[in-house]
């Protein structure tokens, strides 16, 4: 399989992951560091990795930041070096290097902070950003996801996990392994261990045979990165490169993790010199691919390394094993001469020479998921790490998870799990500890993708960063996108020296989900574009767009914002008379033998007393006396009310209607159904809309006393209301949506005659503001009470009990100097909305503009303001200030138009 | 996420609920005779337990409200139960 690492043609095999190659194409060098832009080679074989990050491009997809070490090898990828100018070999600003002292852990807090960061922050981020994305590549495609349960999950399909999913499958469980490798096996595979006279390879497969005999589900090249409440687990499932992983949400009634350990680094000065690998990675890479990490090769390991030696001879190598830890010789220098590692000295005077060296420094169990839910982790000596506490009572870990390291214990723990027992604590051989020393004169790494050196912590110790958190954020120890899987144990154990206290009572910082990076395409899944957050659609959409409708959204809806001109559309409806689709807004039917009791409890106005046929405009309240909604009710006959709310609003209002009607009224008695879809709503408004009417001749009687303003006739399957929002005489005429069209189409032909225009939601917003009707939200905040509306009379006067009553006579709802709803006077453009007032030439703010525009029908500027104890300053001069600018305004009445209402019946 | 046994539609993923109040708050009434610290408390005070809670869910696709016990330590659902009357348990 053909393909490039920076520029140069290279071979791999299938099977491959892209480090795999890599190695096998002997390319040492493979990255810089992100701060020094040190040379870089492999460190890891899996997930641990924290050097080998790498953009890859495929089919002409090039995706940033893939781990050379997880991501399958496959043929004609274009691979890059990330953190570097040039490639990975040839970087001119390894010269940063040089500089290293004088740029130690939080050297760019106290450096670039003047004058501003982000004078400097183009330059360092391009310096040091990991990878590039290209940016005329549109989204990678959409991610599947898809969701599944299981009485029982299992994650890590090595001996442990194997053992535990099959006895559970046979004992009739619905079981799920996931394991984050093609195949089955895990560390079993990595170390060649062949099991009850079976290569790990055909004993792994015979168990993924019976396991799925017994009705098992193995997922394989599924990452299981997030655990939560209640059995919930994420998992990436991988799909052929560069396709995002699909997301699987599992829940599960029990888990098992059985998620193996991580191998910690050796620290020692220039540990992370290419050609120094994890020993792990190292029978990894020769018992997976088949690939030798060197030629000579010194293993520095603090536990038992023999088998891994062996193995090592027996593909061709030399080997020399040097016990590494507490009370054995340290390692002094790394020799590194021309690209190239050529051996190491020892404290002892021990002179090795060598071009890899495999270095151990003991175990992490890989504790992440356990953590992620809550679980709290026990320290154990004996082998000088952290384990998974007995405190998650539906998740066990098992097998070097739980810090059990040899397969055979693993094994027969994993039974106990499957039975749902919690496998009792294995003592292990205590291990040399092999914990950074401190006072080094040279920097020896802690974290290698981040660049932190054993000085850095130490600094961090003098400058007083010692809780772990603070170190974390103070040195980025641990921030990177290998979340520390290597770095933190090393650096938390660099900490505990400095403070002098045990490891445990450092602690380690908080574990959160991922446990390895995942694709945002993964997350958002089909949830993007026109799928993310998909606007209510208008029954009649069609029409509007072949009327030349502008559709815009508005608090939800996709509406017509305007057809042809927001002015005129004023102009006509305050000349002629204008078709607007109102649609949207809500029609939340109340019936039952309380809903008169209902409403009046509901409402801030007095409505049990509506008669049939009529309506009124209120305010809906919250039990803080905030207005929460205002409309008008209908009540449509002696059991039967519909509530017209904001159109924006109308799920939260029917919510608070029923949680209401729940609580404080008998649920049989009181009943609510909210019909907005059912219905579509066209209104007409306009000095010529009642003879318009007369010509659509519904069959109902138009004059000023049958159906005066605000009234409501049920005729043929429709509703008629006479209600204005625009200060002309107006009808909304609700058929059921099917209905919609025919009588657009029939309102649109007959009003010809009449001058009819289309008039969109802009020109409504123009149109009611001229009259200082208000859209709550806009021209109401989080104080407004309805007598700050000027609606004073129900607080005054209603004596039963309502929504919000209590909260409208506290201290703070009598203030004088309550922000009040008013109108603005000014010359020129309109005022800014948001603008604040304030007295002329003084800086405070009285209050804040909340709606403005040019009126057409006045032509002059119009606004409404919030204004403290603003319906008492009739007539006085205000300044608005907005950006450093300062208009004059005049406090005047909200309703600029036809203040004495006289257009309602005309 | 959490799920939560709805006592009319079955166990259902967290984000189909909504925490509406703590069991046992009572509305004080009538407006005139609840002074000011009765009122203040009935909007504002929360209990806060840490432990075994009471409180009141709303199921918002059936609109249903329930007593909810769960702790708030282990994030464990003690038991539900309908507000209606004889309905399901």
């Amino acid at each position: 399989m053909n393909f490039t690492f920076d520029g140069m043609d290279l071979t791999g095999r299938p099977g491959d992951t892209i480090a795999a190659a890599l190695l096998r194409a002997q390319m040492r060098i493979v990255n810089r560091s992100f701060k020094y832009h040190r040379p870089r080679g492999l460190w890891g074989a899996w997930v641990e990795e924290p050097n080998a990050i790498l953009d890859v491009t495929l089919n002409g997809v090039r995706t940033p930041n893939c781990r050379a070490t997880t991501t399958p090898l496959a043929a004609g990828m274009a691979i890059e070096s990330v953190n570097t100018a040039l490639t990975a070999r040839r970087d001119p600003l390894a010269v940063l290097d040089r500089f290293a002292r004088f740029i130690p852990a939080a050297f760019y807090y106290k450096t670039f902070l003047w004058p501003s960061w982000h004078l400097f922050e183009p330059t360092i981020r391009k310096m040091a950003g990991l990878g590039r994305m290209d940016g005329t590549q549109d989204f990678v495609p959409a991610a599947p996801q898809r969701h599944e349960t299981a009485e029982l999950l299992v994650i890590g399909a090595g001996p442990a996990g194997l053992e535990a999913a099959l006895a559970a499958a046979r004992a009739g469980l619905d079981v799920v392994l996931v394991d984050d490798r093609d195949t089955p096996g895990g560390s079993l595979i990595d170390r060649a261990e062949h099991l009850e006279g079976q290569s790990p390879a055909d004993w792994a497969a015979a168990m993924i045979s019976a396991f799925r005999a017994a009705g098992g589900r193995y997922l394989p090249a599924t990452t299981a990165f997030g655990a939560y409440d209640h059995g919930l687990f994420l998992l990436a499932q991988r799909r052929d490169h560069p396709a995002a992983p699909a997301l699987i949400r599992l829940r599960a009634d029990r888990a098992i993790l059985a998620t193996g350990a991580i191998e910690r680094p050796l620290t020692f000065v220039d540990n992370d010199r290419p050609g120094i690998l994890s020993l792990h990675a190292g029978q990894a890479y020769l018992n997976r691919h088949g690939v030798l990490a060197g030629q000579r090769i010194a293993i520095l390991s603090t536990g038992d390394a023999q088998t891994a030696a062996t193995q090592f001879r027996a593909a061709g190598a030399a080997v020399e094993v040097i016990e590494a830890g507490e009370g054995r010789a340290e390692v002094e220098a790394v020799h590194w001469f021309a690209r190239h590692l050529r051996g190491l000295t020892l404290t002892d005077g021990r002179r090795i020479d060598c071009d890899t060296i495999l270095a151990s420094g003991g175990w992490t169990p890989a504790v992440h998921l356990h953590c992620q839910t809550g679980g709290k982790l026990d320290w154990r000596e004996d082998i000088q790490a952290f384990v998974p506490r007995a405190d998650r009572p539906q998740i066990l870990t098992i097998g070097a998870a739980a810090g059990t390291f040899a397969t055979d214990d693993a094994r027969s723990d994993a039974l106990i799990a499957a039975r749902g027992d919690r496998p009792a604590l294995r003592a292990q051989d205590p291990v040399r500890k092999a914990w950074p020393q401190l006072g080094q004169s040279r920097r020896a790494w802690v974290d290698f993708q981040n660049d932190v050196t054993v000085k850095d912590v130490e600094l961090a110790g003098r400058e007083n960063m010692r809780a772990v958190e603070h170190l974390k954020r103070y040195t980025t120890l641990g921030m990177a996108n290998d979340q520390g899987k290597i770095s933190n144990m090393p650096g938390l154990a660099t900490m505990a020296a400095i403070r002098q206290v045990p490891i445990p009572e450092i602690g380690t910082t908080t574990f959160r989900p991922p446990f390895d990076p995942v694709s945002l395409a993964t997350l958002a899944g089909p949830k993007r574009e026109a799928l993310f957050a998909p606007p209510k659609r208008l029954v009649l959409e069609p029409l509007h767009r072949a009327a030349g409708a502008l559709m815009r959204e508005y608090g939800g809806w996709l509406r017509p914002a305007v057809y042809t001109d927001v002015e005129a559309e004023v102009s006509a409806a305050r000349d002629h008379v204008t078709l607007f689709d109102g649609s949207p807004l809500g029609k939340i039917d109340v019936y039952g033998p309380d809903a008169a009791r209902f409403m009046d409890f509901i409402y801030y106005n007095t409505m049990g007393n509506l008669k049939p046929g009529r309506a009124r405009y209120g305010f809906l309240l919250t039990e803080g006396g905030i207005v929460f909604d205002d409309g008008i009710l209908f009540r449509l006959s002696e059991y039967h009310f519909s509530v017209s709310c904001s159109s924006s609003h109308v799920d939260q209002v029917a919510n608070l209607l029923d949680l209401w009607r729940q609580d404080q009224f008998d649920p049989d008695r009181v009943f609510i159904q909210d019909a907005t879809p059912h219905w579509a709503t066209l209104t007409l408004a306009g000095p010529k809309a009642r003879a318009l009417m007369a010509r659509l001749d519904f069959g109902i009687p138009l004059d000023d006393a049958a159906m005066p303003h605000l009234s409501v006739v049920q005729k043929d399957g429709m509703r008629i209301a006479r209600v204005s929002f625009t200060g002309d005489c107006s009808y909304e005429i609700s058929v059921p949506a099917r209905a919609a069209a025919a009588l657009w189409q029939r309102i649109v032909t007959t009003g010809r005659d009449f001058g009819l225009a289309l008039q969109g939601v802009e020109a409504l917003a123009i149109l009611r503001m001229e009259k200082g009707l208000i859209f709550v939200g806009k021209d109401t905040d989080g104080t407004t009470m309805p007598h700050d509306l000027g609606f004073a009379a129900p607080r005054e006067k209603k004596q039963v009990e309502f929504v919000g009553k209590r909260s409208l006579f506290t201290e703070t709802a009598s203030r004088p100097d309550r922000l009040q709803l008013v109108g603005l006077a000014c010359q020129g453009a309109p005022l800014p909305v948001g603008g604040h007032a304030t007295a002329p030439g003084q800086p405070a703010s009285q209050g804040y503009v909340t709606s403005a525009a040019h009126s057409p029908t006045l032509g002059k500027p119009i606004a409404l303001a919030l204004i403290a104890g603003g319906l008492g300053r009739m007539g006085e001069e205000v300044e608005v200030y907005h950006l450093g600018q300062r208009r004059r305004a005049t406090i005047c009445p909200g309703c600029f138009v036809d203040p004495e209402w006289e257009r309602l019946n005309a | 996420m959490q799920s939560f046994p709805c006592p009319f539609c079955g166990p259902r993923p967290e984000p189909e609920f909504l925490f509406v109040t703590e069991m046992g708050k009572t509305r004080p009434e009538p407006a005139a005779e609840v002074s000011a610290p009765v009122w203040a408390a009935y909007l504002h005070d929360v209990k806060n337990i840490k432990g075994e809670v009471a409180e009141v869910w709303q199921h918002l696709p059936c609109g249903q409200l329930y007593l909810m016990r769960r702790d708030t330590t282990t994030m464990a659902v003690l038991g539900v139960q309908s507000f209606r009357k004889g309905g399901a348990a």
